[in-house]
């Protein structure tokens, strides 16, 4: 027998359609998520991340947030801060790259309908980098995987996975459906795994989240690492996460000694007695990276998926160093807006585009027509930094190998990894 | 041989009957599909150049990724969706996009369904009764 889901009077209004129909439709798609999942009840959220590319919208999506921006201001206006995910195109640069007018014109519509709703165009999937990072215990509703694994173990924030259409919902009611990680009795260590070595490159980080979300795959599973990982960084365990969340769909991991939910084994664990602790070494790693023997010629170097920090940006304008990038390579580096007005001030935009790369602002590549991108300026071999972007691109009809960022950059100068 | 029924957790969407296409894999709408052609694109998943148009897919869990949500709509509406989504356990994504797009998907089986059904076999799906009938 179904559970009674308890609602407030102003959610009984908001499903009566007594605020309008854009909080109606959302509130329904809430509903119907939650009690799919078992919940009784809504908790509040602070602030909601809205993943809106437009390939993934297609025009029945853009439709509908069309649909949505036509209400009246008051019934249309999300109830809480709401920012966006990457875009599909960076307005600057798109023609260079044979980004088709068609698909301008859905970013333009997309956006206009989006800033009537009253969301904040970040266009960013690192939010919690350079918007505004949650605090340990806030409940939000973020929309990318990297930035709900960041969120959940890294600040200790309850997020699950809220898609598009949910985060939508999330913005326009000010809450979700209280199920998954925003339960205290789900956030236990699920798996244990015993790490011998301190992952080196950001790469390396990313391969340790590729092995141990291949090994966990299921979003109902919750890891816990244990390891000598002393002074991890920011962008570390972004890449951990992100390839962690990107292999095996899992939305928080615990680290001992790092993480705020696991100070130690026991607190992370609930006191679960665990028989077995899989130990993850540097083979492991090494069979995510690309193993040919011979050099393979590069059409495209990405970094990007999470979008780059600051200090990421500025260590790949240390190593190119003045030097140009070959001219049969394409040099791609994507990041939010606010970061690439910051490399613009610190003028490392400019060394960048000297070499002939690219600094993106506000998408990111697998969000941006990849498989259009790569049949209209004929890439096919791609290298990478990010484990998460290997994952996710060779759908798309690309043959990805991950590498250091020192690698991919000199495969980007000699067109050779 | 008589219809075999599979108990699961009521789900979403309406009754539908179809073809199955099985796989002991994941799904991903973004790193699976090539959504134009109608097809599995990722070469190493276990359904890779097979299409999925109109069939009842038969799977173990979701995938990374959180595009699904919002593409299932836009396959619906292409009329390049699947008929249904089962699944041995799902995300919050799927079931998002499925609610969103009302495309019939159900999960929580007793056994592993992805071993019960073999692909090219008539399925029906009913949400609402949680459960699975195979032909």
């Amino acid at each position: 027998m179904a559970l009674e889901f308890k609602l407030t009077k102003y959610e009984t209004e908001m499903l009566e359609g007594k605020h309008g129909y854009p909080r109606q439709w959302a509130i329904q798609q809430l509903l119907q998520v939650g009690r799919f999942f078992g919940a009784t009840d809504f908790v509040p959220v602070s602030q909601a991340h809205i993943m809106c590319d437009t390939e993934s919208l297609g025009p029945a999506g853009i439709e509908h947030l069309e649909h949505l921006a036509s209400h009246d201001k008051s019934e249309r206006t999300v109830s809480i801060p709401a920012v966006t995910d990457p875009r599909g195109m960076d307005f600057g640069v798109y023609k260079r790259f044979k980004q088709s007018e068609e698909f301008a014109m859905r970013e333009r519509r997309a956006t206009k309908a989006l800033e009537a709703l009253g969301i904040l165009m970040t266009d960013t999937c690192i939010n919690y980098q350079t918007v505004s990072p949650p605090v340990f215990g806030e409940h939000v509703a973020f929309g990318d995987t990297g930035s709900v694994i960041y969120a959940n173990s890294v600040f200790g924030a309850r997020s699950n996975f809220e898609g598009g259409p949910a985060g939508l919902s999330a913005a326009l009611t000010g809450r979700v459906p209280r199920y998954g990680y925003h339960l205290e009795s789900e956030r236990s260590a699920t798996h244990w795994f015993e790490v011998q070595l301190r992952p080196k490159t950001l790469s390396d980080w990313g391969a340790l989240g590729a092995v141990i979300g291949k090994k966990t795959g299921n979003y109902w599973c919750t890891p816990l690492l244990e390891g000598d990982f002393g002074g991890v960084t920011s962008d570390e365990l972004k890449h951990f996460g992100a390839a962690l969340a990107s292999f095996g769909s899992v939305p928080l991991y615990h680290m001992v000694g790092v993480t705020p939910e696991a100070l130690d084994h026991g607190q992370s664990t609930g006191h679960l007695i665990f028989e077995d602790s899989p130990k993850i070494g540097p083979a492991d790693l090494r069979e995510i990276y690309f193993g040919s023997k011979s050099s393979v010629n590069v059409d495209v170097v990405v970094f990007a998926a999470p979008q780059l920090s600051l200090f990421e940006i500025q260590d790949v304008a240390r190593i190119l160093n003045g030097r140009k990038i070959d001219e049969k390579t394409d040099l791609l580096i994507a990041t939010s807006p606010e970061i690439k007005a910051a490399c613009d001030r610190f003028e490392i935009t400019a060394q960048i585009e000297q070499s002939g790369a690219v600094l993106l602002s506000g998408v990111c590549f697998y969000q941006m027509y990849a498989r259009e991108l790569a049949e209209a300026n004929n890439w096919k071999t791609l290298a990478t930094n990010s484990a998460k972007l290997m994952n996710i691109i060779s759908g798309y009809g690309y043959e990805p190998m991950l590498a250091t960022t020192e690698q991919c950059v000199e495969a980007a100068i000699s067109g050779k990894l | 041989m008589g219809d075999k029924v599979f108990k699961c957790s009521p789900g979403i969407g309406a009754r539908v009957t179809g073809t199955a296409l099985v796989a002991s894999d994941n799904f991903s709408a973004r790193y699976d599909l090539d959504r134009i052609r109608g097809v599995f694109s990722r070469p190493a998943h276990a359904l890779f150049g097979e299409s999925y148009v109109g069939k009842i897919l038969v799977l173990n869990t979701a995938k990374g990724g959180v595009a699904s949500s919002w593409m299932l709509l836009d396959m619906v509406a292409r009329e390049m969706a699947p008929a249904a989504l089962v699944l041995n356990s799902t995300n919050p994504i799927l079931v998002q996009g499925a609610a969103f797009a009302n495309l019939t998907l159900v999960h929580g089986f007793e056994v592993d369904i992805t071993k019960q059904i073999q692909s090219g076999g008539c399925v029906t799906v009913d949400p609402v009764e949680g459960i699975v009938i195979w032909e």
